[in-house]
């Protein structure tokens, strides 16, 4: 319920709402006065400048944050937009049941995983965070209060679903969630040497497990190009595991030190320590750190200084995938710019039906980059070549620089969807891609 | 188990604190003004707990309706184990200046009825050698200024009459617990720009009432640095404080 001035979770670019207006019950607040565009708000994860409405009004919907109902022997539970997804964890996991869908932090409120149709490690077995909403409450500016399903009103469904909070406000979500036995991930992990091995081992582990995820090492190039660590999981069955997992301790990153602490050097050692680091091949987890790596570690974006620093996500087509792919790579490494945060998944051909929504069949690469000015900017423009070369698309929650252009290039249903904004909703990222 | 009357149970404190309760295990019956919202806290609090909450809207103002009101919370959770008062109005002190009657309304609100759900609560634990009442106060009752004083002294008349009431009750296995906040980011506080390291979330200071009620706390500043501030603040001679401009 903060309301100093929200950021992104990139700290790029900055922002300065004209008007801050916190959200408290499940209706549309009164809006400040025309011409000013208005635009929800909810916990500022997202990377770039889809949460943020610069010279406007942001709805702070954190403050919706009550639970509806939920039903333990269905799993079907009904919240308002605001709530976390750690605070439905914590309610749901000891009642064994787990989200059907989840991104790598649980520090998003549900109205943002709707609103850009956030995906998760099962993506190849479950598809997007809209494949399990069963209904949501839209509210408009005009007065209007549309329940949307996949059935009824369906066309408000798919354009809200990855509508990047542009179609009006969610005020509740229901959702379906999975039965898990116990809060344990049984999760094995393999070192791959190049981008054909990482392709070869993919095959195998996604038949088996309903999570994969890869850690690439980004600064590596030539022989080993694309050599990282391949991670799979899947819950632990009954009776394998019965205590809970211990409670985690999180640290904070106190403050955003001048300049980057990740750069080139850091970066080539921790990734090739990381690599070597010997680990277990298979094992038994607790969920939080199999799923939430980061969340431990507080404010973890100020590690890139207060420049802040740009997240690059795109998705290649299968058959274009292993070249693009490698193109990508290569100069990434050549520009020796990249983070010890780089990851590689497939997409499945599960989808949501969202119109604006980003995941699609094919592999998905993303990475960091602490902004260092024009030359990173220079770089992630290099690599939208090669994305839409491949018919690729790159991710709106994590941009903050791409071109108009490209935009309606990976987006080509954007003309469709625009006809569901709220009249008197916009965000600094729908400007900047209907431009130029 | 705990049974947890919960009065003014649609502030932010409130609502922050009786989530932190449900997780440990309670019971409610929430009583507030506004209606709708009161039905949406209680069906979360359902949730979280586990338990059904009972509930019920009323205007508190009206002193004649506090004792039945208790008797009803009273039946609904089978018997107060905590009674938390957590309901208040800040007044806009301009107005008040002008208008005496703003003034004494202000005054009933935060300060009578308060005083009128204390003593009958304060009874009916006393009967039973046991229960924990606690009641929001606030640093600003600890010393008048200019810019809150209406607010202020109804926050400090609470602070002085629980410190009696706890003085009474000591012997009788009733636990009075004053809490006094310092500056939280809530709607009440909405006109305030809150910038800075002296504001505090709604659920700091839950954390800091549901450990005050288990470590049987008489007075808790919260966050904790308000107590060395209001030490000093206490401390400004009254011929100095008078000139400064707070």
């Amino acid at each position: 319920m903060s309301t100093t001035a929200p950021a992104s979770w990139g700290r790029y670019p900055s922002s300065q709402p004209r008007c801050l207006l916190p959200c408290r019950d499940a209706q549309m607040p009164t809006l400040p006065a025309e011409p000013q565009f208005c635009l929800p708000f909810g916990n500022g994860r997202s990377y770039g400048d889809v949460c943020l409405n610069n010279g406007g009004t942001l709805l702070l919907a954190r403050g919706l944050d009550r639970f509806i109902a939920f039903d333990p022997a269905t799993g079907i539970l009904r919240a308002e937009a605001g709530v976390l997804l750690s605070e439905i964890l914590a309610l749901i996991v000891p009642q064994g049941w787990f989200l059907s869908v989840t991104p790598g932090t649980q520090m998003i409120t549900l109205g943002g995983a709707i609103a850009n149709d956030v995906h998760g490690k099962n993506h190849h077995w479950a598809g997007s965070f809209g494949c399990h909403v069963r209904a949501f409450e839209l509210r408009r500016s005009t007065g209007e209060r549309l329940l949307c399903t996949p059935a009824q009103n369906a066309d408000w469904f798919r354009a809200t679903v990855g509508g990047l909070g542009l179609t009006g406000l969610i005020t509740w979500v229901e959702i379906q969630l999975q039965r898990i036995a116990n809060p344990w991930i049984v999760a094995e992990n393999r070192r791959f040497a190049s981008l054909d091995e990482f392709l070869a081992l993919n095959a195998e582990y996604e038949a088996r497990y309903p999570y994969t995820v890869s850690w690439i090492d980004c600064a590596a190039r030539g022989r080993v190009l694309g050599r990282g660590i391949y991670m799979a999981g899947m819950h632990a069955p009954p009776g394998l595991m019965k205590s809970p997992p211990p409670e985690r301790r999180a640290l904070t990153v106190p403050f955003a030190p001048p300049v980057s602490l990740v750069n080139n050097l850091s970066v080539r050692w921790f990734n090739r320590l990381y690599y070597h680091l010997p680990r277990p091949a298979r094992g038994l987890t607790p969920y939080q750190p199999f799923f939430y790596p980061l969340d431990n570690l507080l404010e973890w974006n100020r590690l890139y200084g207060r420049r802040g620093f740009f997240q690059y996500q795109c998705v290649i087509p299968p058959a274009a995938a292993r070249e693009a792919l490698r193109e990508i790579l290569a100069r990434i490494a050549a520009s020796g710019q990249g983070s010890m945060l780089a990851v590689l998944k497939r997409f499945g051909d599960k989808t949501s039906g969202g119109l604006l929504s980003f995941p699609r069949p094919g592999f998905t690469l993303a990475l960091d980059f602490p902004n260092l000015g024009q030359k990173t900017l220079d770089l992630l423009g290099s690599l939208d070549e090669v994305t839409r070369q491949a018919g690729g698309a790159v991710y709106p929650a994590k941009d903050a620089r791409m071109s108009g252009d490209s935009f309606r290039r990976y987006f080509p249903q954007w003309a469709e969807f625009s006809r569901y904004i709220d009249p008197r909703f916009s965000s600094s990222f729908w400007r900047r891609v209907m431009k130029n | 188990m705990r049974n947890i009357l919960i009065i003014g149970a649609t502030s932010a404190i409130a609502e922050a604190t009786a989530r932190r309760f449900a997780a440990g295990g309670a019971r409610f019956h929430l009583v507030g003004r506004h209606a709708e919202r009161l039905a949406a806290i209680a069906r979360d609090l359902e949730i979280r707990s586990g338990q059904p909450v009972t509930q019920e809207s009323i205007d508190l103002d009206q002193l004649d309706q506090h004792p039945a009101l208790l008797e009803r919370a009273d039946q609904a959770l089978g018997g107060i184990d905590i009674a938390l008062i957590a309901h208040g109005a800040l007044p806009d002190q301009n107005a008040c200046q002008q208008s005496v009657t703003a003034t004494l309304a202000a005054i009933h609100t935060n300060a009578l009825s308060v005083i009128s759900l204390a003593t009958l609560l304060a009874n009916m634990f006393e009967r039973r050698g046991r229960g924990t009442l606690i009641a929001i106060g606030s640093v600003a009752g600890d010393r008048g200024r200019q810019s809150n004083y209406v607010y202020g002294a109804a926050k400090g008349m609470i602070s002085l009459f629980l410190q009696g009431l706890r003085n009474r009750l000591s012997r009788k296995g009733v636990q009075v617990l004053t809490v006094k906040p310092g500056f939280v980011d809530t709607p009440m506080t909405a006109a305030f720009e809150k910038k800075g390291l002296l504001w505090a979330q709604p659920d700091r200071i839950a954390q800091g009432i549901v450990a005050a009620v288990e470590r049987g706390r008489d007075e808790v500043y919260l966050p904790w640095f308000w107590r060395w501030i209001m030490l000093i603040i206490l401390h400004i001679p009254e011929r100095l404080f008078k000139r400064l401009n707070l």
